[in-house]
């Protein structure tokens, strides 16, 4: 039982106890969801400290037997990119637990408790090295999230509920199908196993079987990110979900995917990758060119920032796809970016919302001179959103463009030109919405930031500041870790070129039996 | 030497006004940004005093900011002489600025935001030229450009003032789109993005090997440098920015910030100077841009926007310098350009104070008596601006046509039909202004002495500064061994040939507007075509609008938004699968009717089924 077991422990027990605590008082169920998720915030910054020291290898693992046939194990450990996806949910989840405090006024306790089953999931993907954990986990995080969608969501909850549950159901069952094969011809989910397996040739794959098994897993994870055109669960499903569950869908369950391709994608099937890259990065900058100007023209705030994730994401796609250290590491630093910026940005079209019950643009106006503070919040957001240097996602964007160019100075081209129209539609909104002479019900309704948005948000913009000047304190873990990865590509796929051969003739003997 | 301390004073003041602005007096925001900026200036003065002569780069490293790959890029600020130069320009007359803003903008609401930003510009622009590598210089990019757009829109209640400042910011991502590939190719070719590093090795590179690909970086960075300098074809946002404060005109949108696209061109010129096919290119745009906009500038009425396209004209000028191969010549433009030009809009910004807020010069004229400080700068002014012998501009514009000239004698006579028009359109301006009757209704008043006290600083520097700062022997230290060493000497010849256009010019002016006023009408209407092509700008912005921005709005919302997403993705994909699902599950759910015999029946067949096929397949074992 070391740190990162009681990391992943804390949310559950806080969820249980939430399930037994009396549903009287409202105001304790809330303090005890927010005092229990900042705590497992502060157990899981002790992770860092090892993590940092060697991110290249996976540190805190425990691995012991859960249930011995079939053999799922108890594996789990993190590295200098899963440190940071974890501390992003333990970071994220008493934020949102926080600015729900005036925006969920009944089933309070369900609200928060799904909330910390939430972080229990997210943690779990992350830190999953058997498969069959890795699915539960996945599985897991599906249910809270239909839940918070379905029951606080808006007018059309149930359809995007059904829609996100479904969407992301059709992956889930191909990627259990893939993890179930493996097993059949491997006998284990342990993934490290796998690696060494395949690494040490036991464990080979023909063509077709590897492309197939590729194929299963991406189709799951790229439906998370989402690529286009698997996206169009993640406008309705942001649009009616809670501000908390926006938050924590944006800003880290999306990262599900990206990371799934990078932990497990790219270093197990290193052939399949590279004959499947070309079609994947089209698709990638389809998405980012096609988010953003779908992004251009949507009258909902919410919509506008979903098509822009879609559009990020593409990004983040990109840069896992281009086959370089600068690819992968910007892609990672953006998926962090993107839960920070983009979290922020759902956030504060929270706030909005809560004064103006509304989500349409038209509805409001002149918002900066009742709330000049907030349109200040606003704007930061919206620089860290487009690109602005110093700020986050500016360092992301810069790296998975410069892998791009490495890779196909072309592709840097097309990618490069969603950053332009990144700053056409948020500026656009910005000005809809804050700026103008102030409509009578924005002057009645919209007043200035409160201390408890402070709070929330403070801690957000910091970060910006901090990922966009000084990234020494996480890119160095995070190449690392990415270079082992890159490794592990590179050097499986030289002796397969090698063998290329050999396979037909394997595969030959196969159809004999 | 603490050079980060140049740019943190801005930063600090801005920070100081913009968390407690609301709470503290005008005297003490005034206090803070003034202090800030000027204190900026002395640690500028006393480093350079310090580091004299500078003429090796010195460099400062404080901490790595990104690190990937092989790829290294510090916060590194780095001084040589031209960095020196763009220092005293943008500290030295942004202290100015400063000074004139506080009696142009007493009167306005959110006096503290104004003076947050306008501090917060003079940090990134500080940031930009003390950049020691292209990625810093990028962040003061970016961020003047985010300085610019808070600024120009500064009057966020109205639209026009917000529309402007997102043209600007939007039209300078264009331009930066071409500056970011830039620099993604300049790592993918030296493995840096330090100054230091790409220089030394671009002039060891051999022609051959490089000259494609470096005219390809070179031609990407002329789009950035289109961009923030405002040349064609991305010139478009800088007349609309005069929607800002004028001191905001005079100083990033004259003085200073527009300057960052010749400045960056001179800093790259290791660059260019391999890449002969981008700078003829540069030259090019410079002198088109040039011409192009000094047309525009003969017929405009708004004494603000005649002084707009007068920048972006003057820009040219750098530009076909820069383009020609005198780098340390169009940097020399930079310079006197920001003395007359920043003296023109706050010139210009006291005659609007004195007008009540008009900018029309229609409703001016006769104001020579009424406000005579202000007639006095402008008139220095506008002589610097038109070349009048001695005069700052006068010496730029010499050495800019000269290099013409050494370059191709037709650039020059463009060049010098251009500056004949400059005179020109700059004396219509004063003409216009001060001569001949009032024709407004407000009852104008000369400014205070916050204000006018600037302008005759500027107004000096006007008449001496080119003689005084000899930019061109200051910064050979910077291109030596860049740039061939180029012959230097003007004959008499070429003197009077140079300083012809301005009296030509200025002539032209007072025949049109002073000795023979009608004229100008019966000109309009003899040549109305031709005045009302130039009189809306060529239709430039109409033509953008038309062909690219509407088409893009338009096809994002009635196709790919309303048809491709919501139609063929979601109804036709998505819920056409489920849609196949639920019919399937309709189809099975039939055999689920509840009745026991029908299920009886389906075991039947199963059983029958699954032998059979055990049977067929299996026989045989």
């Amino acid at each position: 039982m070391n740190l990162l077991d009681i990391v992943l422990a804390l949310p559950l027990i806080g969820f249980l106890i939430m399930l037994v605590l009396p549903k009287g008082s409202a105001s304790k169920l809330k303090n005890f969801a927010l005092g229990f998720s900042v705590i497992v915030f502060g157990v899981s910054l002790g992770l860092a400290g090892a993590a940092l020291q060697r991110p290249a290898a996976m540190t805190w693992v425990t691995d012991v037997a859960w249930i011995s046939t079939p053999a799922i194990r108890y594996h789990v450990g993190i590295d200098g990119v899963s440190l940071w996806l974890v501390l992003l949910s333990t970071f994220l989840t008493p934020i949102s637990i926080l600015l729900s405090f005036s925006y969920i006024k009944d089933r309070v306790k369900e609200f928060y408790a799904f909330l910390l089953l939430l972080e229990f999931g997210l943690i779990g993907v992350f830190i999953s090295l058997d498969f069959f954990l890795f699915y539960v986990f996945w599985e897991v995080c599906l249910v809270p999230m239909y839940f918070l969608i379905g029951i606080w969501g808006h007018d059309r909850r149930i359809y995007a509920a059904v829609k996100f549950f479904i969407y992301t159901m059709v992956g889930s069952v191909l990627m259990l199908a893939a993890i179930l094969y493996l097993y059949g011809k491997a006998g284990t989910f342990d993934y490290p196993a796998l690696l060494t397996m395949m690494q040490s040739g036991k464990l080979t794959l023909t063509h077709v079987e590897e492309t197939l098994l590729f194929l299963a897993f991406f189709l799951a994870f790229a439906i998370k990110v989402p690529l286009f055109p698997l996206h169009t669960w993640l406008p309705d499903a942001h649009v009616e979900a809670p501000t908390a569950g926006s938050v924590m869908l944006a800003a880290v369950m999306l990262k599900m995917g990206t990371y799934g391709i990078l932990r497990f994608c790219l270093p197990m099937f290193p052939v399949a990758v590279k004959e499947n890259s070309g079609w994947i990065i089209t698709l990638a900058l389809i998405g980012i060119v096609y988010g953003a100007l779908v992004a251009l023209v949507q009258p909902n705030m919410k919509k506008l920032v979903a098509y822009s994730s879609v559009s990020h994401l593409g990004f983040v796609v990109l840069g896992l796809f281009c086959g370089n250290q600068w690819g992968l590491d910007g892609a990672v630093y953006q998926m962090l970016n993107h839960g920070i910026s983009t979290g922020a940005l759902f956030m504060l079209v929270g706030f909005l919302y809560e004064r103006q019950h509304s989500l349409e643009i038209k509805d409001y106006g002149g918002v900066a001179t009742p709330a000049p503070w907030l349109s200040t919040v606003f704007l930061v957001t919206t620089l860290a959103s487009i690109g602005m240097p110093a700020l986050n996602n500016f360092v992301g964007e810069f790296l998975v463009l410069q892998g791009a160019t490495q890779a196909n100075v072309w592709w840097a081209v097309i990618a490069a030109t969603g950053v332009i129209l990144s700053a056409c539609y948020m500026l656009w909104m910005y000005q809809r919405t804050f700026y103008g002479e102030t409509p009578e019900s924005v002057a009645h309704h919209v007043h200035d930031m409160t201390a408890r948005e402070w709070l929330c948000i403070t801690p957000l913009l910091a970060l910006m500041l901090w990922m966009g000047i000084y990234t020494q304190t996480f890119l160095p873990s995070i190449g690392a870790s990415n270079k082992v990865i890159l490794d592990r590509t590179q050097t499986t796929s030289a002796p397969l070129r090698v063998a290329a051969p050999v396979v037909p003739a394997a595969e030959a003997a196969n159809h004999g039996n | 030497m603490q050079l980060w301390l140049i740019p943190f004073l801005p930063l600090a003041g801005a920070a100081i006004n913009g968390f407690t602005g609301r709470r503290t007096s005008k005297t003490v925001q005034s206090a803070v940004a003034i202090g800030s900026v000027l204190l900026s200036f002395l640690w500028v003065v006393k480093t350079l005093m310090a580091l004299m002569p500078l003429e090796e780069r010195y460099v400062e490293h404080y901490f790595t900011w990104m690190a990937s790959g092989m790829l290294q890029v510090g916060v590194d600020f780095a001084v040589d002489r031209l960095t020196a130069v763009m220092l005293c320009v943008v500290t030295g007359i942004g202290t100015l600025i400063h000074i004139y803003a506080i009696g142009y903008m007493h009167e306005e609401e959110g006096y503290y935001r104004f003076f947050a930003y306008l501090n917060l510009f003079m940090f990134f622009m500080l940031i930009l030229v003390l950049g020691g590598n292209f990625l810093i210089l990028f962040v003061g990019w970016e961020g003047v450009g985010l300085c610019s757009y808070l600024l120009i829109g500064f009057y966020f209640l109205k639209k026009s003032a917000t529309d402007a400042g997102k043209k600007a910011f939007i039209v300078n991502r264009i331009g930066d789109f071409g500056f970011s590939l830039a620099m993604f190719l300049i790592v993918v070719v030296f493995g840096s993005l330090d100054f230091g590093t790409v220089f030394e090795k671009a002039k060891g590179m051999p022609v051959e090997a490089s000259a494609g690909i470096i005219t390809a970086i070179c031609l990407l960075l002329l789009v950035g440098a289109t961009g923030k300098s405002a040349q064609i074809p991305l010139y478009v946002w800088l007349p609309d920015a005069m929607e800002g404060p004028t001191p905001v005109s005079a100083l990033i949108h004259a003085a200073t910030m527009v300057t960052a696209g010749v400045y960056m061109c001179a800093r790259s010129a290791a660059l260019f100077m391999k890449a002969p096919i981008a700078m003829d290119v540069v030259a090019y745009v410079g002198l088109a841009t040039a011409v192009m906009t000094a047309t525009i500038g003969l017929v405009q009425n708004d004494i603000k926007k005649v002084y707009a396209y007068s920048t972006v004209s003057q820009l040219g000028f750098m530009f076909l310098a820069v383009g020609c191969g005198a780098f340390s010549v169009g940097i020399y433009h930079v310079v006197t350009h920001a003395f007359f030009k920043a003296l023109l809009f706050l010139g210009a910004g006291s005659v609007i104070h004195a007008c009540h807020h008009e900018q029309d010069m229609r409703h001016m004229g006769g104001l020579r008596k009424k406000i005579p400080h202000t007639f006095n700068v402008l008139l220095i002014a506008a002589l610097a601006i038109a070349g009048f012998p001695l005069m700052s501009g006068w010496w730029s514009k010499e050495e800019i046509l000269g290099a013409a000239m050494h370059h191709h004698p037709w650039m020059y006579w463009v060049a010098w039909v251009t500056a004949l028009m400059t005179a020109f359109y700059v004396f219509r301006s004063i003409f216009l202004t001060f001569f001949g009757e009032y024709k407004g209704h407000a009852h104008p008043h000369e400014s205070p002495w916050v204000m006018i006290g600037p302008l005759y600083v500027l107004a000096a520097l006007s008449v001496v500064g080119g003689w005084l700062f000899k930019i061109p022997h200051i910064l050979e230290p910077v291109f030596h061994g860049i740039v061939p060493e180029g012959h230097t000497e003007h004959s008499m010849m070429d003197m009077v040939m140079g300083t012809a256009p301005g009296f030509i010019g200025i002539a032209l002016a007072y025949i049109v507007y002073v000795a023979n006023p009608s004229m100008a009408d019966l000109l309009k209407s003899s040549f109305s075509g031709l005045y009302n092509l130039l009189y809306h700008k060529y239709f430039v912005d109409e033509a953008y609008d038309a062909t690219i921005v509407h088409p893009i709005e338009r096809s994002s919302r009635n196709f790919l938004w309303k048809v491709m997403d919501a139609g063929v993705i979601d109804n036709g994909f998505v819920h056409g699968f489920s849609g196949a699902a639920q019919n399937f599950g309709d189809l099975v759910r039939r055999a689920q009717n509840g009745e026991i015999r029908n299920y009886a029946a389906w075991v039947v067949i199963g059983v029958i089924f699954v032998l059979g096929t055990v049977t067929v397949l299996g026989g045989g074992r």
